[in-house]
């Protein structure tokens, strides 16, 4: 097969099923995905020249080497990484730079979270011992938490104005129509075993489910949950030398970008989860000579059913302006014309925060390995993995089936 | 004597209470916290630039489940101010239900009191209220 020898390529990816392990920590679940994805890849952690693992919640951890010293201490350089939702697909990115410097030929790419219940909504921080006595305090010479008093920076809040803001500048953009994204990522999981949700509800349940941040309701938001997944990254060269077997199932990472905000000016009081995405893409399908057109399957960071609906645009998916209609068309279903997010997506199959952006990894070098069962996109080829982390930090991934 | 505060120091109380941006004296871009440098630019002066208090919604949400602490629902909106400048704070005087709040709908600026301390100064926040 032809392949230029300075690609990527993914020898072995795992995840494991996205849920609640309660008595289950991050080097559990972590070894497990690791070990996974070292078999998958018919390889041994002696032959990784380089690992790193994306946490955020023991980010000060050094998860990592604890990691390693369940599978194998061989003393190679672990890179303990943290970028919010951007976490596991820093983590893949890593090691992609480090196969591509050349100093590694084989590497290891591990994200793993456990959230328990912890939801995602923050605390207002309002309570506290002692007298009360308002002091102008950080950058914005606060005198008490603004969260509920200027506006919400909180997660739900957020994508639900960066949702209506969309809607404000596309007219026609509704309140069902974000909901239809909710009920195409439940209906998806159902054919997906790893998700932590295989559960379908009707447009209706989902419209009359809890509010939690006008246009999003419980079913359009994701769970917390625990996972993890990791994926053995290859240099070109070196699998040139394996076996037929693993040549064959190897899949070539066409692009990895990783973004951050340029100075926006409504950026400064309110995320742009925008820009950076848009950056992030286009810079993506350049550098893979790919066009969204060619996509077989993209997925994308549905942390809300609003942000699925913006990133219809941001990854060029649909017309400018049109995420309405492309939701409307059934174009993003399993069976339409850009299957996104067919392993139910954040929403359905869950978004252990670290976990997260290795675990679209393995989801779409399943489908180009035709490995994917039930859920299958028949013929994939070519396909797109997005995340996105507030503050912000974005991860654009491209990968290819390899030509046999 | 009662004494006031306003929530943050960009809010700037008075007879005509009124939103004060830190304008970056090179390229103009508006920042409502301390900053080091220009984030568009890279400039280090700055100079005060007061803002208007009238706006129309740019993007809002209803929030109906929050922390522990925090009162649901409210209206949080991001508010474009007319000659320049953005802001984010609650929308008040408006029922918080999808139909009483439209995209682009005008507003002004208003403050109101979010509680005294133990020394009896009391702190003032600002809103958007329907124009
Ligand atoms: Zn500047």
């Amino acid at each position: 097969m032809a392949k230029s020898s300075d690609d990527v390529w993914i020898l072995g990816a795992s995840m494991t099923k996205f849920g609640r392990y309660p008595g289950r920590d991050v080097v559990d679940l972590g070894s497990e995905a690791a070990l996974a994805a070292l078999s998958d890849g018919d390889v041994k952690i002696h032959d990784m020249q380089v690992m790193a693992v994306g946490n955020l919640a023991e980010a000060g951890g050094m998860v990592g080497q604890r990691i390693q010293k369940q599978i194998g201490q061989t003393g190679i350089p672990v890179y303990n990484v943290a970028n919010a939702c951007a976490t596991g697909a820093t983590a893949v990115r890593t090691v992609y730079m480090a196969i591509k410097s050349g100093e590694a030929d084989m590497g290891l790419a591990v994200g793993v979270e456990v959230m328990g219940k912890a939801g995602l909504l923050g605390s207002a921080g309002r309570s506290k011992e002692g007298p009360n006595v308002y002091e102008p305090s950080g950058r914005y010479g606060a005198v008490m938490s603004p969260e509920g008093i200027l506006g919400t920076g909180v997660m739900p809040g957020v994508f639900a104005q960066a949702g209506m803001e969309y809607a404000y500048e596309n007219d026609g953009v509704t309140f069902e129509q974000f909901a239809k994204v909710a009920e195409k990522n439940h209906a998806h999981s159902v054919l997906n075993p790893l998700a932590q949700y295989q559960k379908a509800f009707s447009l209706e349940e989902i419209k009359a489910a809890e509010m939690v941040a006008y246009p999003n309701t419980l079913l359009m938001c994701c769970p917390t949950g625990d996972g993890a997944a990791a994926v053995v990254l290859v240099s070109g060269e070196k699998l040139a030398s394996l076996s037929d077997e693993q040549r064959k199932r190897a899949v070539k990472i066409s692009a990895s970008v990783l973004t951050s905000d340029p100075w926006t000016e409504r950026g400064q009081v309110q995320p742009d989860v925008n820009t950076l995405t848009r950056n992030a893409a286009d810079a993506a399908y350049e550098k893979a000579g790919v066009s969204p057109q060619d996509l077989d399957l993209v997925e994308l960071h549905d942390c809300f059913a609003t942000a699925e609906l913006l990133h219809y645009d941001n990854l060029r998916l649909c017309e400018p302006g049109g995420a309405g209609d492309f939701i409307d068309s059934g174009a993003p279903r399993r069976d339409g014309r850009t299957p996104v997010n067919v392993s139910g997506g954040l929403i359905s199959k869950g978004h252990p925060l670290g976990a997260t952006g290795v675990a679209n990894l393995y989801e779409v070098a399943t489908h180009l390995r035709g490995e994917a069962g039930d859920r299958q996109v028949p013929e994939a080829k070519v396909g797109l993995t997005h995340v996105i982390g507030l503050g912000s930090a974005c991860a654009v991934h491209i990968l290819e089936k390899a030509a046999s | 004597m009662s004494t006031t505060v306003p929530i943050v120091d960009y809010l700037e109380l008075g007879d005509e209470p009124r939103l004060v941006a830190k304008s970056c004296s090179s390229c103009g871009a508006l920042y409502f916290d301390r900053r080091n440098a220009c984030a568009r630019c890279g400039g280090t002066d700055f100079d005060r630039r007061p803002l208007a208090g009238q706006g129309k919604v740019r993007t809002f949400t209803i929030v109906q489940r929050a922390a522990p602490g925090v009162k649901v629902p409210y209206v949080s909106a991001v508010v474009d101010l007319d000659g320049g400048g953005s802001v984010k704070s609650n929308l008040v005087d408006v029922e918080p239900a999808p139909e009483q709040v439209t995209l682009g709908m005008p507003v002004r600026l208003v403050t109101y009191s979010v509680g005294t301390d133990d020394q009896g100064t009391e702190a003032v926040a600002f809103g958007f209220a329907p124009a």
